[in-house]
């Protein structure tokens, strides 16, 4: 049966839309990105609480970010981007002093250079270690020289640049309308009365379908075991009525548990403090109700676009196009059947 | 800021083969300018391998063999019949194994059947294979059975059975051979979700291209008329729905269809598709050889779309700017009203 807005757009009740009628609130993440300060923690809290395993320890050229992606066996990642640009509003207190350039050039050339090699384009970070066979690349860092120096390799104040540090711990969005729910063929996937999705580790077959449903590229089939892993948002922590495991070790509360309507309202009371504030590049991502998955359970503040992140701008559920799909495929159908009848009609003795 | 000056790390550049852009590279379409996260994929490529296109194949192969089986019991076709009946079992007994052994944990298969869910067409798909398939080998059965084995009871009944048996699957056939189309569209794959209004039909003509050839090849051409005006029809359908896909796609999404490897596959299915096509029409009539290697033609055409359909929707995977580049175009629009 088709409820209103069950496929695509706000969804009042998302557990009561799934068959629970009584159930506790919908909860999910406010992951405040602009207090964040890359300690990796709730990596580190997620792997333990629920025994994820590990997804290799090199660092990957791209800042301090050794997870890369969301995947099978990293249910929190934490992103680093760093960019030239001053943060909103901020007073350094340095402007004469001298500070070196980020690199960040040289980086995202080595980086490059590693997805080409890559079998499924570097999209295996989260799930296990990037596997490239190159030399280990000089990435120019660390190179200091003495403050004040002058000259081409000098560091003075004529060549500091302004800098910025992005870090923010992505984690499954718990969707509205869940891509990888809508499309997992044996029910192993469910939604909880929390309005939360997870992945019932029984049932699951590997099919690999929630891999290409989902539209943020967060759950993954692990070669470990052959079944598809994702945050669960502590569902054993929520029945005995703690907060995740990543929210509880977070030292700054970047990462805020609770039910969303409230986090929702603390969130834009965050954005409009930041803006007074002069951060005016604050926006928060996924809380819309309106938005191609109906709103996230689990949501972000952001200083940037969200694809400078790897977020997608303008993710949509595949499911939106569903009766459409199966419009163009009976249409298509229909024409297999009469270009067969008519086959025989045509060839008649 | 201005956008010329920007670090290199927010505005990461790419051209088609994931090398940077540079003012040396001449694009067809001008590189888009986007930013993404140190040029890493923003969603997982599909864990699937070549059993899945291969299944693609198989599962139209069996489809349209089906189709032409039914109709030349029908008719009163008995080569062709038998043929199609033979093809489509083995076709569908290929498609099961991909299917299984491209599963994660492939002893847990039957797990599929626990639920039947609308939203999701692979769940879709394997209830309309469970309809389709137990009457394909009910009739392949019959066509197999020895002749000492025919006046025993089971024997009576089996052969009894066989026409019900069999025009029952071909009635779920055109479903079988047009799902998977939305199977590889239901998904966030900006290669595959792009394409969903046209690759049904791509997916349809493509198996009655493909199974019209192996009738073809498999059947004297005395009794091959039906698959002859089948392959036709499905090969004239093909093509033309692929020159729509690709026109009606997103500029940036529809490089990943027009370079690379997706982009061989495709040329070449589309070459062999012609060809085929031609000798169906202007030989096959006449010649059993022409029928056959005009037959088998078809054939390999309809495996090489259905893998270059499935390579493009790779590519699209492991570069951001098929995601983002449209996403973000999406927003801008928006905002402008």
């Amino acid at each position: 049966m088709i409820r209103e807005n069950s496929l695509y757009g706000p969804l009042d009740d998302v557990a009561a839309d799934a068959g629970h009628l009584e159930h506790p609130p919908r909860v999910g993440f406010f992951t405040d990105t602009s207090v964040c300060i890359g300690c990796k923690a709730c990596e580190v809290a997620c792997k333990e609480w629920n025994l994820v395993p590990d997804d290799g320890f090199d660092l990957l050229g791209m800042s301090y970010d050794n997870s890369g992606m969301l995947g099978a066996n990293t249910w929190r990642h934490v992103a680093f981007v760093e960019q030239d640009i001053p943060l909103g509003g901020q007073r350094t207190g340095i402007a004469e002093l001298p500070t070196g350039p980020s690199g960040t050039p040289v980086m995202t050339e080595v980086v490059a250079a590693r997805l080409r090699h890559a079998e499924r384009g570097g999209s295996e970070l989260g799930t296990n270690p990037l596997e490239v066979h190159e030399p280990p690349q000089d990435l120019g860092m660390p190179s200091f020289s003495r403050p004040g120096d002058d000259g081409a390799d000098g560091h003075g104040a004529e060549g500091r640049t302004d800098f910025r540090w992005l870090m923010e711990s992505d984690v499954c969005k718990h969707c509205t309308h869940a891509g990888c729910l809508d499309v997992c063929p044996t029910g192993a996937l469910f939604r909880t009365e929390f309005g939360t999705v997870v992945v019932q580790q029984d049932i699951c077959n590997g099919c690999g379908y929630c891999v290409s449903g989902c539209p943020y590229g967060v759950i993954d089939r692990s070669p470990l075991d052959g079944r598809a892993h994702k945050c669960t948002l502590c569902y054993d922590r929520l029945h005995d009525g703690l907060e995740p495991a990543c929210a509880k070790a977070c030292p700054t509360d970047s990462i805020q548990f609770g039910e969303l309507d409230e986090l929702r309202e603390r969130a834009n009371r965050r954005v409009a403090t930041l803006h007074d504030r002069g951060v005016t590049e604050a926006r928060l991502y996924g809380e819309d109700p309106d938005d191609g998955v109906g709103g996230t359970g689990a949501f972000f503040l952001l200083l940037d676009e969200p694809e400078v992140y790897g977020l997608p701008p303008d993710p949509v559920v595949p499911t939106r196009d569903a009766p459409a799909m199966w419009r163009a495929a009976g249409i298509a159908a229909a024409a297999f059947l009469t270009a067969a009848v008519g086959s025989f009609l045509g060839s008649r003795r | 800021m201005s956008t010329s000056d920007v670090d290199p790390a927010r505005l990461v550049r790419h051209g088609r083969d994931g090398r940077r852009a540079g003012a040396v590279q001449r694009e067809v379409v001008p590189a888009a300018d986007f930013r993404s996260y140190y040029g890493r994929p923003v969603i997982k490529a599909p864990v699937w391998e070549w059993k899945v296109p291969a299944y693609l194949f198989t599962g139209g192969l069996a489809a349209g063999s089906a189709v032409l089986a039914a109709g030349a019991d029908l008719s009163g076709r008995p080569a062709l019949r038998r043929a199609g009946w033979l093809g489509s079992l083995a076709a569908l007994l290929a498609s099961v194994v991909f299917l299984v052994t491209d599963l994660g944990r492939p002893e847990r298969f039957h797990h599929m059947l626990r639920v039947a869910k609308p939203t999701s067409p692979m769940s879709v798909g394997t209830w309309i294979l469970t309809a389709f398939g137990p009457g394909v080998g009910l009739a392949a059965i019959a066509e197999l059975l020895p002749r000492r084995l025919r006046p025993t009871v089971l024997g009576r009944l089996l052969r009894r059975s066989a026409r019900p048996a069999g025009l029952a699957s071909a009635v779920f056939a055109p479903g079988v051979a047009s799902y998977t189309a939305v199977l590889l569209s239901h998904t966030a794959v900006p290669a595959w979700h792009g394409a969903r209004e046209q690759l049904p039909f791509v997916f349809s003509g493509s198996a009655a291209a493909a199974s019209g050839g192996l009738m073809m090849a498999l059947t004297p051409v005395e009794e091959a008329g039906p698959a002859r005006w089948f392959a036709a029809s499905g090969a004239v359908g093909e093509l033309a729905a692929s020159k729509v896909l690709e026109e009606r796609l997103h500029p940036v999404v529809r490089e990943a269809y027009t370079t690379g490897r997706a982009h061989r596959l495709r040329r070449c299915s589309e070459g062999l598709t012609v060809a085929g096509l031609a000798g169906t029409v202007l030989g096959a009539r006449r010649s059993r050889a022409v029928s056959v290697g005009s037959g088998l033609a078809l054939v390999v055409a309809g495996a090489l779309q259905r893998f270059g359909v499935f390579e493009a929707g790779i590519a699209s995977t492991k570069d951001p700017r098929y995601v983002v580049v449209p996403q973000r175009e999406r927003l801008v629009q928006r905002s402008h009203g």
